[in-house]
């Protein structure tokens, strides 16, 4: 398991199809991308656990998020602001 | 890009444009031919002197110019439903792209290994070198590598703006808070022009786009470097 993740990444390009989100409008996809790493990395630290399969949602939300969205949202996290469950 | 009194679309660099033009010659010719030939028998008719008061109807001419029209729209749809579909092709994009769209200029942002953003600002007119094209260059281009299929997610940080590149066949609206996905593969080298194709203020028509089609090796280098500079 470990190591197809390390694998996965290794031969990551950019974000692949999501079949979850087909169409033109990918705001979404890039929105779960991000809630998911975060997400990831909060339980698999609360466990103690190695975070590298995180990693993948975290490329993913890079390749699709626009920066300044990335920032806002970083900067509400810090601020105790964001709207997004993690 | 387009020439003086150019009438026709600009030449294809993808392969879905390609097809579009030849749809488009398709459609265009078979109007062509219905419209020559209506105003050949219109001036026929007005031109003719004898008349014939007692023709009333006709089985024989109503079942041709009914079934030959059902035909023809036939013949036009199938290629029209065909592209349709093909351009809703699942891509299996190389890389990501983002544009977003400003007030008055654009943003571009590949961030699929390293995070490269960089303005893109139309030349002013009086700062053009001689062969440059008058409010189509941009002093930083969107560099893409040739033969890849590229996703751009383009989006916009302020107004409502589209981003638009007849060559390659792409227009996507820039929507503020929205990621809307364009796919395109460039079939050679090349720079590609474009224009922001939504109204958004003053300086709607100053802020094109630019596409720069290069082989692989250079795509790479040309980023090495960008990200130095940034």
């Amino acid at each position: 398991m470990a190591e197809d993740i390390k694998e996965k990444l290794e031969k990551y390009r950019t974000a692949p199809f999501d079949a979850r989100f087909p169409n033109q409008n990918q705001t979404r996809n890039c929105w779960s991308n991000y809630l998911d790493y975060h997400r990831c990395q909060k339980a698999l630290d609360a466990k103690g656990v190695d975070t590298t399969p995180c990693e993948w949602y975290r490329r993913v939300y890079k390749s699709l998020c626009p920066m300044s969205w990335v920032q806002k949202w970083d900067d509400q996290r810090e601020d105790g602001t964001f709207p997004g469950k993690i | 890009m387009a020439q003086y009194t150019q009438l026709g679309l600009q030449d294809a660099a993808s392969p879905l444009m390609e097809e579009l033009l030849h749809f488009h010659d398709h459609a265009l010719m078979i109007i062509t031919l219905i419209s020559a030939f209506v105003l050949y028998i219109i001036l026929t008719m007005v031109t003719a002197k004898t008349t014939d008061k007692y023709i009333l109807d006709s089985q024989e001419v109503e079942i041709i110019w009914t079934v030959l029209p059902a035909i023809i729209l036939v013949l036009i749809a199938l290629p029209s439903l065909r592209i349709l579909y093909l351009l809703d092709e699942i891509n299996d994009p190389h890389l990501t792209i983002k544009a977003m769209g400003h007030q008055w200029y654009w943003s571009y942002e590949y961030t699929d290994y390293e995070d490269l953003g960089f303005d893109s600002y139309m030349v002013p007119t009086q700062d053009l070198t001689p062969g440059q094209f008058r409010l189509l260059e941009a002093d930083h281009r969107m560099v893409i590598p040739v033969e890849s299929p590229i996703r751009v997610l383009v989006s916009a940080e302020d107004v409502l703006h589209s981003w638009a590149v007849p060559s390659l066949g792409v227009k996507m609206d820039a929507v503020p808070g929205r990621l809307n996905q364009v796919a395109f593969v460039a079939s050679r080298p090349g720079v590609f022009f474009g224009q922001c194709s939504e109204i958004c203020g003053a300086n709607h028509s100053f802020m094109p786009i630019v596409v720069e089609a290069v082989p692989l090796e250079h795509f790479e280098n040309w980023s090495s470097l960008m990200l130095e500079d940034a």
